[in-house]
């Protein structure tokens, strides 16, 4: 044993650091990952899809049902594709994904506008795609103000002022979480700072093994936990600029909120950029070529995306989903992120996650040591 | 008289490939002791082990006084080991490469040691250059300037010189010599002749075991080879004819002549004795150790436990 010497870990910081400039191709798809995903997944956000298929079920033949009908045609969200007749055909329409959206205008409808409080149309949504109806339910708030602002006259003028004259109830269907465009931004962070930073070391170290370059480093005096320390550090910092550019770009294009909850935010922010780097330093000593490392950090992507809560309500997933869910980094950073720019939490809230994501770090530094050979053998 | 070098009963299995069998080297404090054998007789893998790159699977012993399964750390700071492959950074520049070990090793003065070692090396108006750019003889040299960056007190180097010209090769050993004059224990490794000529002593390994040690004259007296340099013209059209005969062990053309070895001298006599005519003359002669090697190549061979050698 050597003990622990800042001098050795400053070596190989340096190193890396250099090698990781000079690799000018790599460099600038580190910075450039997280501007591309963001933007692409950003544009399917943003991209206000019109003219989504729509079902309508009136149950009455008024001069309001009509009216209701004109103002959401009005809107370019909704083609009104289908007419039905009962609420079960209506039904199954929405069931096989024919419509996204199923409106039903009640029987009782113009009697309740007229006798005011109580009249309300029903509005199903195919919610499995929300970044798909979100903007088309956004338009539906309106909906109430304005459909029968020229329908109410003579003896129902004084409907239109004051409370709207009807109401309309959303049910969402599939998808009872119903992620937002905000929901997913933040949640981007967290994918894709794993996606680059798990790979990045896993990357480095089979590539010292790979070059032979592993032969010197094993012949000095160095540490492991020293070779970790240096190879991670360079890392932590292209993390933090990677965090930095996405928010930046989530708060300048896409508007998402930071309510707070900063110091919760930048502890777990470095607490899962280092859980990474060290996740991807235990893939590098399992792997035996840098193809193999890659393979890893791939297969550690896909749980990472799909049972994260990024791509999927956590709480509609089966148990035994959520428990594999549970053990994986991202999830507590993006409950975490999320928690912080959509709902403001503070450390209170916050300390579940951080707590889960140091004890992460723990684990797999230690596995990561234990199973660093420092030998060739 | 110090053991820089004082290991026993090395043994090293790759799976059920036994590549390195009971292996003892003892070399002395200043001395260059070279280390030969065969393509995959197991030299890299006994250094290794001496560095502590490897565990031995048995075995003992110390190197600079220090275990080499206990204390190979150690071992490891005042080692310096050249590898077979070239083994520094491709993407650093050959000065960043040195400050690299500089900082390893926690040298003092870095800055003016990397600065001597390139002035040293020739290399200070290149130092920005990658290492990866270099040609193989000045990565050679470079990793050599590496190796000894930290005043080792041992060099393992690992076939040091192999691709390097003959001009540049003078020059590596007259630094090697250099070093050990100033007490540096060197164990080298390489398939060249003229090299294990110019080293204090030699090891012959061959198929994991050690099977000659000593002075380059111990072995070639050790081997009890006899040979007869013939000499002629188109000597060597007598190659083929005289390689199958009894009692011929070695036939190999130098220039214009032929060596003909044996360990019988009467077969062997008797072997060349139809080409002892004008215009061919024969004469004893000193086994060469390339001679020597052959011969024992041959030998372990033949004593490779279950037939044919892997
Ligand atoms: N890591 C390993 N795994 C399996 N076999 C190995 C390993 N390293 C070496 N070997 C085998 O051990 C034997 C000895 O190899 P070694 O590299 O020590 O030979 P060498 O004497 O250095 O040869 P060369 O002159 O070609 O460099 C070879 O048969 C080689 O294939
Ligand atoms: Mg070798």
């Amino acid at each position: 044993m050597n003990g622990f010497s800042l001098e050795r870990v400053h070596a190989v910081l340096v190193k890396e650091f250099r090698q990781l400039v000079r690799d000018r191709l790599t460099f600038a798809i580190m910075l450039l990952i997280p501007i591309i995903q963001l933007t692409l997944f950003g544009y399917a956000i943003n991209f206000q899809p019109r003219h989504l298929p729509t079902a309508v079920l009136a149950q009455e033949n008024s001069r309001f049902a009509r009216a209701i009908v004109a103002a959401l045609k009005n809107s370019s969200y909704f083609d009104f594709t289908r007419q039905v007749r009962t609420p079960a055909e209506l039904n199954a329409l929405v069931r096989r994904g024919e419509v996204q959206f199923a409106v039903t205008i009640p029987g009782d409808f113009t009697r309740r506008v007229a006798r005011g409080g109580d009249a309300q149309i029903l509005v199903e949504v195919d919610a499995s795609d929300p970044s798909a109806t979100g903007p088309a339910l956004a338009a539906l708030e309106a909906l109430p103000e304005q459909a029968l602002a020229h329908d109410l006259d003579g003896g129902l003028a004084a409907r239109g002022q004051g409370a709207p004259p009807f109401q309309v109830v959303v049910h969402n269907r599939f998808n009872p979480e119903e992620i937002t465009a905000y929901n997913i931004v933040p949640g981007l962070l967290g994918v894709i700072l794993s996606l680059t930073l798990v790979m990045m070391t896993a990357l480095s170290v089979t590539r010292e093994t790979e070059r032979g370059t592993m032969e010197t480093l094993l012949a000095t005096p160095l540490e492991p936990i020293e070779v970790m320390v240096g190879k991670l550090a360079p890392y932590v910092l292209v993390g933090l600029v990677q965090t930095a550019v996405i928010l930046v770009t989530a708060r300048v294009l896409f508007g998402v909120p930071m309510m707070g909850g900063w110091i919760g935010l930048s502890l777990g922010t470095a607490l899962f950029i280092v859980g990474s780097l060290a996740l991807g330093f235990l893939i590098s000593t399992a792997a035996r070529s840098q193809l193999q490392a890659m393979q890893m950090s791939v297969f550690y992507m896909l749980p990472s995306i799909l049972l994260s809560g990024f791509a999927f309500p956590f709480s509609g997933m089966p148990a035994w989903a959520r428990a594999i869910g549970e053990a994986i980094p991202v999830t507590h950073f993006l409950r975490l992120v999320r928690g912080a720019m959509l709902k403001g939490q503070t450390l209170g809230d916050q300390w579940r996650e951080l707590l889960a994501l140091f004890a992460f770090v723990c684990v797999v530094t230690a596995l990561a040591m234990a199973r660093y050979r420092r030998t060739l053998d | 008289m110090t053991l820089a070098i004082d290991v026993t009963g090395l043994n090293k299995s790759f799976g059920d490939k036994h590549v390195v069998q009971d292996v003892a080297i003892q070399v002395e404090e200043g001395r260059i002791c070279g280390f030969l054998g065969p393509n995959g007789s197991g030299k890299t893998t006994t250094l290794r082990m001496l560095c502590g790159l490897l565990t031995p699977d048995s075995g003992r012993g110390t190197c600079l006084g220090f275990d080499i399964v206990t204390q190979a750390d150690q071992i490891k700071r005042r080692t310096g080991y050249m590898t077979q492959r070239f083994s520094l950074y491709d993407d650093l520049s050959i000065a960043e490469n040195l400050e690299f070990i500089a900082r390893v090793y926690r040298l003092d003065r870095q800055r003016e040691r990397v600065d001597a070692a390139l002035e040293h090396l020739g290399l200070a108006s290149r130092r920005r250059q990658l290492a990866g750019t270099l040609s193989g003889g000045w990565k050679q040299r470079l990793a050599l300037a590496s190796a000894t960056l930290h005043d080792p007190k041992l060099l393992l180097l690992d076939e040091p010189t192999a691709g390097v010209d003959p001009k540049a090769r003078r020059t590596f050993w007259d630094e090697i010599h250099e070093l050990a004059a100033r007490g540096l224990t060197v164990l080298v490794s390489t398939h060249y002749m003229d090299e294990a000529e110019r080293c204090h002593e030699i090891a012959y390994i061959s198929y994991g075991r050690l099977i000659a040690r000593g002075t380059a004259e111990s072995v070639v007296a050790g081997s009890h080879l006899v040979t007869f340099n013939g000499e002629g013209p188109d000597i060597g059209r007598l190659a083929h004819e005289i390689a199958g005969r009894p009692g011929v062990e070695t036939v190999a053309p130098f220039g214009a002549a032929l060596h003909v070895s044996g360990t019988d001298r009467k077969a062997l006599e008797a072997a060349i004795a139809p080409f002892r005519r004008e215009p061919f003359h024969w004469q004893a002669a000193q086994p060469t150790l390339e001679d020597v090697f052959i011969h024992l190549m041959g030998q372990a061979e033949d004593n490779w436990p279950g037939g044919s050698p892997p």
